[in-house]
């Protein structure tokens, strides 16, 4: 007998109140009992149009039937058979714009709370599985891998079940790419995403860190090393600024800056070795899952007030709708259609405020979302001490700048066939944010398969 | 990895660490830095390739202990590895067509022109060096910039060695005495590289200094490196460290230098303890 509650179980939170001063994780996560009786909520429909939304196609009534019998390690075994980050994804997936939104509960009510569930199952099995690995033969060959973001992990999780050897170049001191450095601990604890990387290094894959692809090697250089095959997924880490008077004063951060100061350097904790500025009045611009980390950080270092500046309405927000909750519930300001004109400056150089002005939202642009356009006689001040820039990032020129022949568009990202990610030079593949430009996590990870299987055909149809 | 083979003490401040980093060595360059974080936990530190030999595969730093993290670093030995060095980072300096050129060091400024002093006279090219030190205590690679440079002139401030003057007054010294240069390079303090572009610049000489701004990641990828050359935006770390001097808003760059003030004292007392129980040991 299905659970015809409309609402979906509540998944325990710590207190906003209490939250917004630490950063321990926010959600808690489903206990046994909570998980089966929201499992129960699922009509395990025939057509399944929840899969249809899924990016890598999890086995969804499959697995939220195996919880519903409390079978958590098989619900854990079906969802890891097309997800290889399913703890990660529980988290950060926008349920309400792939799985959920299909779903047909939501049509009255609120749908199947998949997301919660696709964690609930992951943590079981992180606590409750002892992993083994089935060491494949190894058949001789090796695959270089550019950066450990979820493209680079999923790509190499799968090159070496098949046999490769797989070898993960990445720039920074740690592993994990936009998990470790950008998103917050509150929201993606760290030692989860160590825990899947064990899980590879248990595998036999190398990561090699500090190694910048572009300088240290270049991609041509990788083939002399022996690699048959080069997988891209350097992410989109180059910070957009928005070329306005005040954007170099002291107290204005890039979100991408502010974040790895904050998560990859451990700056929020007091006796850290990397400085951040702790701001007392912030405003963050843009209004992405960036955006709402960058502000929830802010009000987690100690600041009273932390407004997100977007300018654009609520219903625009491109942001998981779970973060703008959690956001507004800890007490971070939206102001709505307002937009930068000027960051203003002391004497010294410190900001003291954000010129802005109104919009009002006109004609539908080319994305079909209505264009904002300026308020007459709307100028106005926030005065802040902290500005922290959130209006998105594109892919880093220095892999396209040191290999001639990898084909990019116009916005820097590389240009790959998007079945098989293969790039305009040969034994070359690309995949995530480097060839789409921001998006998000599922994507990049399906991207990163996608490849695997394609670099495996690639490589043996050269024999 | 990343282990000390070579520890010098060059003066009571600066210290020169010879390290293992083959894949560094191999493609380093002068003008181009590496990032290291000495610990786990540790800041990532910027630090110019000063020099490199590849192959033995090392790459040699030389840094002045201004707060906790260079002190902590400057307090390792021969033996001891670092946790990271990454690198080589930052384009290149390019030297196409010159013929003559001055170089000017700056304090600790000089340790990063060495290696570009060093590249121009292995080319050939026709190399004054001006070094300058607030007193004869500080003076250093004073024998290595002899070696590479056709003229040396070693100044104080106070006049300790015997010559008296800032590096930009003994600089327009020579040019206005007529020596002519195709390229003056210009490394140290801002405030130093500042006053010398501001000599060069009526003469019309090309002036190449080298910005060393706050970074962390050296890649792209944070902007908190970005100074304003010529009006725009640039990522020292990827753009850089090499800039018109004529160019670079230094006023900007001295200011964005402070950011951190309040917590470099701070993090200085909280070190120190952990060094003295290192010195201790
Ligand atoms: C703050 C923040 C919050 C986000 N929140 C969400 C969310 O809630 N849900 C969601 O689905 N998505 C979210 N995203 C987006 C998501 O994280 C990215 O789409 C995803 O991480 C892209 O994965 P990737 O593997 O392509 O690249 P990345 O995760 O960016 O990893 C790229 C890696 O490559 C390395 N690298 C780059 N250049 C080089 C080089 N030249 N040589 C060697 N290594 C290199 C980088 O250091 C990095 O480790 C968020 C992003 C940010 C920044
Ligand atoms: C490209 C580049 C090359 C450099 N080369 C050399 C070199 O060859 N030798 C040398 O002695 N120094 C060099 N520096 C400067 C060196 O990185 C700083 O002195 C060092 O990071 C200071 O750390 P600290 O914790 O000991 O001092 P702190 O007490 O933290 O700071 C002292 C001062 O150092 C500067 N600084 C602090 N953190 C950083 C950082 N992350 N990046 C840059 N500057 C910072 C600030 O101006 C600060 O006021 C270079 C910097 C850059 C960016
Ligand atoms: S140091 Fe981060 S962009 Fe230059």
């Amino acid at each position: 007998m299905p659970n015809m509650s409309l609402k979906k179980v509540p998944i325990p939170e710590q207190d906003p109140q209490v939250r917004n001063k630490n950063f321990d994780e926010v959600a808690l996560g489903y206990t046994e009992e909570m998980a089966i009786e929201e499992a129960k909520r699922c009509l395990n429909c025939k057509h399944k149009p929840c899969i249809a939304g899924c990016p890598v196609n999890v086995q969804i009534p499959e697995f939220i039937s195996l919880i519903a019998e409390g079978k958590f390690a098989e619900a854990y075994e079906t969802i890891i058979q097309t997800n290889s980050l399913p703890a990660v994804c529980g988290r950060v997936c926008p349920q309400e714009t792939q799985c959920e939104q299909r779903c047909v509960r939501g049509i009255k009510g609120e749908p199947v709370a998949i997301g919660r569930l696709e964690r609930f199952a992951a943590d079981w099995a992180m606590k409750h599985l002892e992993k083994t690995y089935e060491k494949t033969p190894r058949n001789g060959k090796k695959v270089a891998v550019i950066g450990s973001g979820p493209s680079g992990l999923s790509c190499a999780g799968d090159l070496i079940k098949m046999g490769y050897d797989v070898t993960i170049f990445e720039a920074f001191h740690t592993a994990g790419g936009v998990l470790v450095y950008g998103i917050p601990e509150f929201r993606l604890p760290k030692a989860l995403v160590q825990k899947e990387i064990d899980g590879l290094l248990a595998q036999g894959v190398e990561i090699r860190t500090n190694m910048v692809i572009g300088k240290t090697f270049t991609i041509d250089e990788l083939f002399q090393e022996g690699y048959s095959a080069v997988f891209i997924g350097s992410g989109a880490g180059l910070p957009n600024f928005m070329n306005i008077p005040g954007e170099n004063l002291n107290g204005v951060y890039s979100a991408n800056e502010f974040l790895t100061r904050i998560n990859l350097m451990k700056a929020y904790k007091n006796d850290a070795d990397t400085p951040i500025k702790r701001g007392k009045t912030v405003a963050v611009v843009g209004g992405g899952n960036v955006a709402m980390d960058a502000a929830r950080s802010a009000i987690r270092l100690g600041a009273d007030k932390v407004y997100i500046v977007y300018r654009r309405s609520e219903k625009e927000l491109p942001a998981r709708l779970e973060e703008i909750h959690h956001a507004k519930e800890e007490g971070i300001i939206f102001k709505f259609l307002t937009n930068p004109i000027r960051i203003l400056g002391d004497e010294n150089g410190w900001v003291t405020g954000l010129e802005c002005v109104e919009m009002e939202l006109g004609e539908p642009d080319a994305s079909g979302r209505r264009r904002p356009v300026v308020k007459e006689g709307s100028q106005h001040i926030l005065e802040v001490d902290t500005v922290i820039i959130s209006i998105g990032t594109s892919p880093n020129p220095l892999i396209r700048g040191t290999t001639p022949d990898l084909e990019t568009n116009q916005w820097g990202c590389i240009v790959a066939d998007e079945q098989t990610g293969q790039t305009s030079k040969e034994g070359v593949f690309a995949g995530g944010d480097a060839v789409t430009g921001a998006a998000t996590v599922i994507l990049a990870m399906g991207a990163g398969k996608a490849a695997a299987k394609a670099i495996d055909e690639y490589i043996k149809s050269k024999g | 990895m990343y282990k000390i083979v070579r520890k010098e003490v060059l003066n009571a401040q600066v210290k020169l660490l010879e390290i293992e980093a083959p894949f560094v060595a191999r493609k380093a360059e002068p003008g181009q830095f590496i990032i290291l974080r000495a610990y786990d936990e540790g800041e990532r530190i910027p630090l110019t390739i000063a020099d490199y030999d590849r192959e033995k595969g090392t790459v040699t730093i030389i840094f002045q202990e201004v707060g906790a993290s260079t002190r902590l670093l400057g307090s390792l030995n021969v033996g001891d590895s670092l946790a990271d060095f990454c690198g080589p980072l930052g384009v290149a300096s390019h030297f196409e067509g010159v013929k003559k050129a001055a170089i000017i060091g700056g304090g600790l400024g000089t340790a990063i022109a060495y290696p570009q002093a060093k590249k121009l006279h292995s080319m050939g090219v026709d190399v004054d060096v001006i070094t300058g030190f607030r007193n004869k205590d500080l003076i250093i690679l004073e024998k290595e910039m002899a070696a590479v440079s056709n003229r040396l002139i070693v100044t104080t401030d106070d006049g300790s060695n015997g010559t008296k003057g800032f590096v930009s007054d003994i600089l327009k010294k020579l040019i206005d005495e007529g020596n002519t240069y195709d390229v003056v390079v210009a490394i140290g303090p801002p405030i130093m590289m500042k006053v010398v572009s501001d000599v060069t610049r009526p003469y019309g000489i090309k002036t190449i200094v080298s910005l060393n701004p706050i970074m962390i990641d050296g890649t792209g990828m944070c902007g908190g490196c970005r100074v304003t050359v010529g009006g725009k935006i640039k990522f020292a770390c990827v753009d850089g460290p090499d800039f018109d001097g004529h160019q670079v808003d230094f006023n900007e760059l001295i200011r964005r230098l402070s950011i951190y003030k309040d917590h470099e004292r701070a993090a200085q007392e909280r070190h120190q303890c952990r060094l003295e129980g290192k010195i201790n040991a």
